[in-house]
C-alpha cells in the first residue's frame, strides 16, 4: 500500500513532525506536567489534613504496598468489570444489530433516519440529571415499584438500591442507555466508508443477510470495532459518574458497586496525592497493558487476512 | 433449482418476520431513548411541591412559573448558555481539527518517532482523568488562568481518544494514493490536508465533534474548580448552584427547568451535526 | 519558567490557529484569554505596594466574600444599610466593592476552592485576599481551628457585644484554644414535628404538652413507635431522622488523641434504629429523597419529623395542595433531646484589609436587635438573638399556619438553651457522613454490625489518612 520512494519519504518527513507539533506542545503543557507530578507523588506521603499539609515525605513503595495489602482493589476491579460487562455486552450487541439492520438494503426500514437520530439522544442528558430521574422512577414509592406491585410481581416495594444485583443492574442499565447510541453512531460512521455497491452486489449474488453481515460488514468495520472495544474497555475501567451519582458516592450496598475510579475519587477528599497517585499509576499500567494487548491482537489478525 | 426456490421462500417469509422484529425492537429502543426527555419536560412543568409528592406521568401547570422564577433568580442563565456554547463549540472545533491533523501525521508520513508517538498516545489514552485533574487545576492556578476559558479549550487540542478514532477511520477510508495524486497536482502539504483530507473526514469529524461538544457541554468537575466569576460560569455549574441553593430558594421545579433549558442547545447542535452521519450509507462512498 | 512555557503555548496555539485560518470566534476567545492574563498581572503590580503598608486605617477597596449559596448575600442586600447591588456577584458599600465568590457545595467544591484560596492568602494581593468566608457547623472547626480565621476579639468585637447570642452558636466556632472565631445571625434549634391526626388516633390527644409525654425520652419514643406500627404508621420516615439528635448529645469527640472514637450515644442510635427498622417502625431512606418526603402527605403515614424552624416553614411542602402542612396538620414539641440543624457562620480571614467593615457587618447582622428582628419578619429566619426571639415567643400573633395555629417559638427557645456543642472535632463532617452511610448497610441487612463498622473505618481512613483505627 505504501509504495512511496525513499527520497519522497525524506522530503515529507518534516511534515509529519510539523503536523504533530500542536498535539505535542499542548500535551506537554497541559497533561504531561500533571501526569509526571502524579507519578512522582506516588512515592511520597502527601495529603492534607484539614488545611494542614502532611508531607511530601519520601516513603518509597509504601503507597503501592498499602493499595495491595488489604486486597480491596481487586474487589473494586471486579465490581468495575462486572458492571462494565453487564452494560457492554447488550450495548455492542444492540449496536451491531442496529448497524446490520440499517446497512441491510433488503430490509428497507422506513424511518431509519429518525431511529438513527434518536438513539444517541440519551447521551445528551447529564449523568447527574439522569440519576435524578432514576431515583424518582425506582424509588420505593415510584412508578416502577407501583407497576411491579400492580402486576403482582412484588407484594412489598422492591428496594432497588439496597440490593447488590439490582444496584449493579441499574448502573449497567444506565450505562447501556447512555452509551449504546454512541457505539451505534461510531459503527454507522464507519459504515459510511463502505461502498453500497458491495451490498448490492452481494444481494445479486444471493448472499443471505447473515452472510453479508459476517463477510462484508464486520470485516470492513474492523478498525472501528477495535476502536470501540478499546475505548469502551478504557471507559469501562474508568467508570465513575453513573455509579457515583446513583449511589451518592458510597458504592453501596457494602461497596459492591464501588468502581476503581470511585475509590480513586475517595482519595481526593484529603487531597491524598500520594496514595491517589499510586492508585493512578496502577490503573494506568493495568489499562495500558489491556488496551495494548487488545490492539495488538486485533491488528495481527488484520494482517493475517 | 429446487434449493434456490426454498431459499427464496425462506427469505420471503423471514424477511417479513424480520422486518416486524426490527420495527418492534426499534420502537422499544425509541421509547427507551425518548422517555427520559418526556419525564424531564413533565418535571419542568411541575412545582417543587408537586415534584416532592412523587412521580406523575402527566404535565403540571407550573411551566411558566418555573421559567419566570428561574429568570427572576440571580443566576445568569443566559450568560451561562453563551459561555457553554462558546466553550463547547471551540472544544469541538479544536479537538476535531487538531486530532485529524495528528492522525494525519501518523497516517500519511514516515518518520523516526512515528511508532513511538503512536504507542505513546495509545498509552496516555488509558490515563484516568481523575487524579491528574487536581494536578491540572493546580497547574492552571500557577499559570494564572483561573476564570479563563483557555484551560478548558486549549487542552482539547491533545485529545488522545479523538486522535485514535481519526486514525482508525483514516485506516479504513483514506487511501494514500489520493494524497499522492494531490501532491502531483502541486498542492502544498497544508493545502492537501485542509482541502482534501479534512472534507473526506467529514463523517468522522461530525461524530467526534458531537462527542466532544456533548462531553464539554456536560462537564462539571474541572470547570467548577476553575471558573468562579459568575459571568464566566457554564451551565452545569449553575445547575449545581441551583441544586445546592439554600432552603429558602430551593426549588426542584427550577432545577428541572434549568436542565431542560440547558438540553435544548445540545439537541439542536446534535440534530445539525447528525445530518452528516445519519444521511446514510449512500453518501459516503469515498472508497471507490 | 512557568510563565514562559505558558506564553510559548499561547503563541504556538495562536500561530496554529492563524495558519489554520479558522473562524473569528476563535480569535475572540484567544484575545479575551490573553487579556485576562494581562489584567491579572496589572493588578498584582499595582497593589503589591499597598499590601505591605496595610494598616487599620487604610481600608482595602475590595471586600471578597466566599460562600456556597445566595443566602448570606440576600441577607446583606436586604438588611445591611448602604449595600447596593451592582450585579449577580458584585455589590458596593460606599466606595468599597463587594465581590461574591460563590462555589456550590456539591462534591465538596466549595471547600476545595476555599482551601486553595486560603493557602494562597498570604501571597495574594490585598484586593484579592479573602476577607470573609462562611462555614457550616459540620466542618466549622476545620477552618476555625487554624490561623486562617481571625479571633473575633481581634476585630474589636467584645463578649458584651455577643451577649445576646445563643451559647451553642458560639461553641461551634470556638477553637481548641478557647478563642471565638466566628459569628452567626441564625439559631437553628430543632423540634419534633408530629402529625396531629395520627397523635389523636394513636395517643388520644394532639396537645403538644401531652404528646411530649409519649416522646419524652428514647425509651418511651420506642414504645410509641410500637403503638404507631400497630396502626400502620411509621414513627419517623427514616432512621437518619433521629441521627442529629443523638450526635448533638455526645460526650466525646469523633477523634480523641488521633484515634477514632465512637461515642456511646452514637451507638445508642445504632441499636435503637436497628430495632426500629427491623420492627418495621421506620425506613432507611436517604434524607431529602422522594421516599423520605412522602410523609409530608397524608398517605405517607409518617408520624413525625425532626426539624428546626426553617425546615417546618420551607421544606414540608406547605405551598403544595394536599400536603399535611398546607392543612395545618402538624404540631411541634421538644422531643427526646435538644438538637440543632443547619446554620451559617461568618468568619473573618486573617490578613483581611477590611477589618472595620468586616467588624461592622458582623455586628449589624448578628448583634443588632432591630436588624435581626427585621430578618425574622422578612425572611422567617430564627435569629441568633435571645431577647428578640423571646419577645416573639411571647407574641401570640406569631402563630404558625403549618403547625395549625401553634406558636412554636416558646418550644424552640426552651430547647435552644440545652444544646451543648463542646465535643466537636475537625473531622465531624466526614465521620458523620461515613457513619450514616456505613450503618445503612447494617439496617438494610446487607452487613453485620461488625462489617458495617469495618466499612465506617475504611471510609474514615480514606478521608482522613492520619486517623488511626481502634484495635478490635
Amino acid at each position: 500500500m505504501r509504495g512511496t520512494g525513499k527520497s519522497k519519504v525524506m522530503r515529507y518527513r518534516k511534515w509529519g513532525y510539523i503536523f504533530l507539533l500542536p498535539f505535542v506542545l499542548v500535551y506537554i503543557g497541559f497533561s504531561l506536567i500533571p501526569l509526571i507530578t502524579t507519578v512522582y507523588n506516588s512515592f511520597f506521603e502527601n495529603y492534607r489534613s484539614g488545611l494542614t499539609q502532611v508531607g511530601p515525605n519520601f516513603i518509597g513503595l509504601r503507597n503501592f504496598k498499602a493499595i495491595f495489602s488489604d486486597g480491596d482493589i481487586w474487589i473494586y476491579a471486579k465490581n468495575t468489570l462486572i458492571m462494565w460487562v453487564l452494560g457492554f455486552v447488550p450495548q455492542i450487541l444492540v449496536s451491531l444489530l442496529l448497524g446490520a439492520w440499517f446497512s441491510n438494503p433488503r430490509l428497507r426500514l422506513k424511518g431509519a433516519g429518525f431511529f438513527k437520530t434518536v438513539i444517541y439522544l440519551p447521551n445528551l442528558i447529564m449523568a447527574s440529571a439522569f440519576a435524578m430521574l432514576f431515583f424518582t422512577l425506582f424509588s420505593d414509592g415510584g412508578p416502577i415499584n407501583s407497576l411491579l406491585m400492580q402486576l403482582g410481581i412484588f407484594k412489598e416495594p422492591y428496594q432497588f438500591l439496597s440490593n447488590v444485583w439490582s444496584t449493579r443492574g441499574l448502573v449497567a442499565f444506565m450505562n447501556f442507555i447512555m452509551w449504546f447510541g454512541n457505539t451505534t453512531i461510531l459503527l454507522m460512521a464507519g459504515m459510511m466508508g463502505v461502498d453500497t455497491s458491495l451490498f448490492e452486489a452481494a444481494e445479486v449474488d444471493g448472499a443471505t443477510s447473515t452472510q453479508v453481515f459476517y463477510r462484508i460488514t464486520l470485516p470492513l468495520l474492523r478498525p472501528i470495532l477495535v476502536y470501540v472495544l478499546i475505548t469502551s474497555l478504557i471507559g469501562g475501567l474508568q467508570m465513575f459518574d453513573v455509579p457515583q451519582v446513583l449511589t451518592n458516592g458510597s458504592g453501596d450496598p457494602v461497596r459492591s458497586s464501588m468502581t476503581l475510579i470511585m475509590f480513586l475519587n475517595k482519595q481526593l477528599f484529603s487531597k491524598n496525592y500520594g496514595l491517589g497517585g499510586a492508585l493512578s499509576v496502577v490503573l494506568f499500567v493495568l489499562t495500558g497493558i489491556l488496551s495494548l494487548v487488545v490492539y495488538r491482537i486485533s491488528n495481527t489478525k488484520e494482517k493475517e487476512r | 433449482m429446487k434449493k434456490e426456490n426454498t431459499r427464496k421462500l425462506k427469505n420471503g417469509v423471514s424477511l417479513g418476520v424480520r422486518r416486524g422484529i426490527a420495527y418492534t425492537v426499534l420502537v422499544l429502543i425509541t421509547f427507551l431513548c425518548l422517555f427520559w426527555f418526556y419525564v424531564l419536560l413533565i418535571n419542568a412543568t411541575r412545582s417543587n411541591g408537586d415534584l416532592k409528592a412523587g412521580f406523575s406521568p402527566f404535565p403540571g401547570v407550573h411551566l411558566y412559573d418555573n421559567w419566570k422564577n428561574l429568570l427572576a433568580g440571580t443566576l445568569p442563565v443566559w450568560t451561562g448558555m453563551i459561555n457553554s456554547l462558546m466553550v463547547s463549540t471551540l472544544c469541538a472545533v479544536f479537538s476535531t481539527y487538531f486530532s485529524t491533523m495528528t492522525a494525519y501525521a501518523i497516517h500519511a508520513y514516515e518518520f523516526k518517532m512515528k511508532k513511538f508517538m503512536f504507542t505513546f498516545i495509545l498509552m496516555v489514552m488509558a490515563i484516568p482523568t481523575q487524579v491528574t485533574a487536581l494536578g491540572f487545576v493546580q497547574l492552571v492556578a500557577r499559570m494564572n488562568l483561573e476564570d479563563s476559558f483557555l484551560p478548558l479549550i486549549v487542552p482539547t487540542i491533545a485529545a488522545p481518544v479523538t486522535f485514535f478514532y481519526m486514525k482508525q477511520y483514516m485506516d479504513s477510508t483514506l487511501p494514500l494514493s489520493l494524497i499522492e495524486a494531490a501532491r502531483i497536482d502541486g498542492a502544498g502539504e497544508f493545502r492537501v490536508f485542509n482541502i482534501i483530507v479534512v472534507p473526506m473526514m467529514k463523517p468522522a469529524i461530525a461524530v467526534q465533534a458531537i462527542f466532544t461538544f456533548v462531553s464539554s457541554w456536560n462537564n462539571y468537575f474541572v470547570p467548577a474548580l476553575i471558573l468562579h466569576d459568575e459571568k464566566k460560569k457554564t451551565l452545569p455549574i449553575l445547575i449545581a448552584q441551583l441544586r445546592s441553593a439554600d432552603f429558602l430558594k430551593f426549588d426542584m421545579g427550577q432545577v428541572y427547568m434549568m436542565i431542560a433549558f440547558s438540553i435544548f442547545p445540545v439537541i439542536l447542535v446534535y440534530l445539525f451535526l447528525s445530518r452528516f452521519i445519519v444521511q446514510g450509507v449512500a453518501l459516503g462512498s469515498v472508497k471507490g | 519558567m512557568k510563565k514562559k512555557s505558558v506564553s510559548a503555548i499561547l503563541a504556538a496555539t495562536m500561530i496554529v490557529t492563524m495558519l489554520a485560518g479558522c473562524g473569528s470566534a476563535k480569535d475572540g476567545a484567544q484575545a479575551t484569554g490573553s487579556d485576562a492574563v494581562k489584567d491579572d498581572a496589572g493588578q498584582e503590580t499595582g497593589t503589591s505596594v499597598e499590601a505591605e503598608t496595610e494598616t487599620e486605617s487604610e481600608e482595602g477597596q475590595v471586600l471578597n466574600i466566599y460562600c456556597w449559596n445566595e443566602e448570606f448575600k440576600s441577607r446583606i442586600t436586604d438588611h445591611y444599610p448602604g449595600y447596593e447591588e451592582v450585579d449577580g456577584t458584585t455589590g458596593a458599600i460606599g466606595d468599597i466593592t463587594v465581590k461574591w465568590n460563590i462555589t456550590p457545595s456539591k462534591d465538596n467544591a466549595y471547600q476545595n476552592n476555599l482551601d486553595e484560596a486560603l493557602l494562597k492568602q498570604a501571597d495574594a494581593a490585598a484586593d484579592e485576599k479573602i476577607d470573609i468566608f462562611l462555614v457550616e457547623a459540620d466542618y466549622a472547626l476545620k477552618y476555625v481551628d487554624t490561623d486562617y480565621a481571625m479571633k473575633i476579639a481581634d476585630l474589636g468585637i467584645t463578649d458584651a457585644d455577643l451577649a445576646n447570642q445563643y451559647q451553642y452558636t458560639k461553641e461551634i466556632v470556638t477553637d481548641s484554644k478557647g478563642d471565638l472565631k466566628g459569628v452567626s445571625w441564625q439559631g437553628c434549634p430543632g423540634l419534633l414535628v408530629y402529625r396531629r391526626d395520627i397523635a389523636k388516633e394513636v395517643l388520644g390527644t394532639d396537645d403538644p404538652n401531652e404528646v411530649q409525654k409519649a416522646v419524652a425520652d428514647w425509651e418511651t419514643f420506642q414504645k410509641t413507635a410500637g403503638l404507631m406500627a400497630d396502626k400502620g404508621y411509621h414513627i419517623t420516615s427514616s432512621a437518619v431522622d433521629t441521627y442529629r439528635t443523638f450526635s448533638n448529645n455526645v460526650t466525646s469527640k469523633w477523634v480523641e488523641d488521633g484515634k477514632l472514637n465512637i461515642d456511646d450515644n452514637i451507638m445508642n442510635w445504632v441499636t435503637l434504629s436497628k430495632e426500629m427498622v427491623d420492627a418495621g417502625q421506620t425506613g432507611t431512606y436517604e434524607l431529602w429523597s422522594d421516599d423520605w418526603s412522602k410523609g409530608f402527605y397524608p398517605d405517607g403515614n409518617v408520624f413525625c419529623y425532626f426539624g428546626p424552624a426553617w425546615f417546618v416553614d420551607f421544606s414540608m411542602a406547605a405551598d403544595t395542595q394536599g400536603s399535611i402542612a398546607s392543612q395545618g396538620g402538624w404540631a411541634a414539641t421538644e422531643g427526646p433531646q435538644s438538637y440543632f440543624w443547619g446554620g451559617t457562620w461568618i468568619c473573618a480571614t486573617a490578613g483581611t484589609d477590611n477589618q472595620s467593615l468586616v467588624k461592622d457587618i458582623m455586628l449589624k447582622l448578628t448583634t443588632d436587635e432591630e436588624i435581626m428582628t427585621d430578618i425574622v419578619v422578612a425572611d422567617n429566619d430564627f435569629v441568633n438573638n435571645v431577647p428578640a426571639m423571646e419577645k416573639m415567643a411571647a407574641d401570640a400573633s406569631k402563630a404558625s399556619k403549618v403547625l395549625g395555629g401553634q406558636n412554636p417559638l416558646p418550644k424552640y427557645c426552651a430547647g435552644v438553651g440545652n444544646i451543648v456543642m463542646n465535643s466537636s472535632s475537625i473531622y465531624d463532617q466526614g465521620c458523620n457522613e461515613e457513619f450514616q452511610t456505613a450503618m445503612n448497610n447494617y439496617f438494610d441487612g446487607n452487613a453485620t454490625l461488625e462489617e458495617a463498622l469495618e466499612l465506617f473505618y475504611k471510609g474514615v481512613t480514606e478521608k482522613y489518612p492520619e486517623i488511626s483505627i481502634p484495635e478490635q
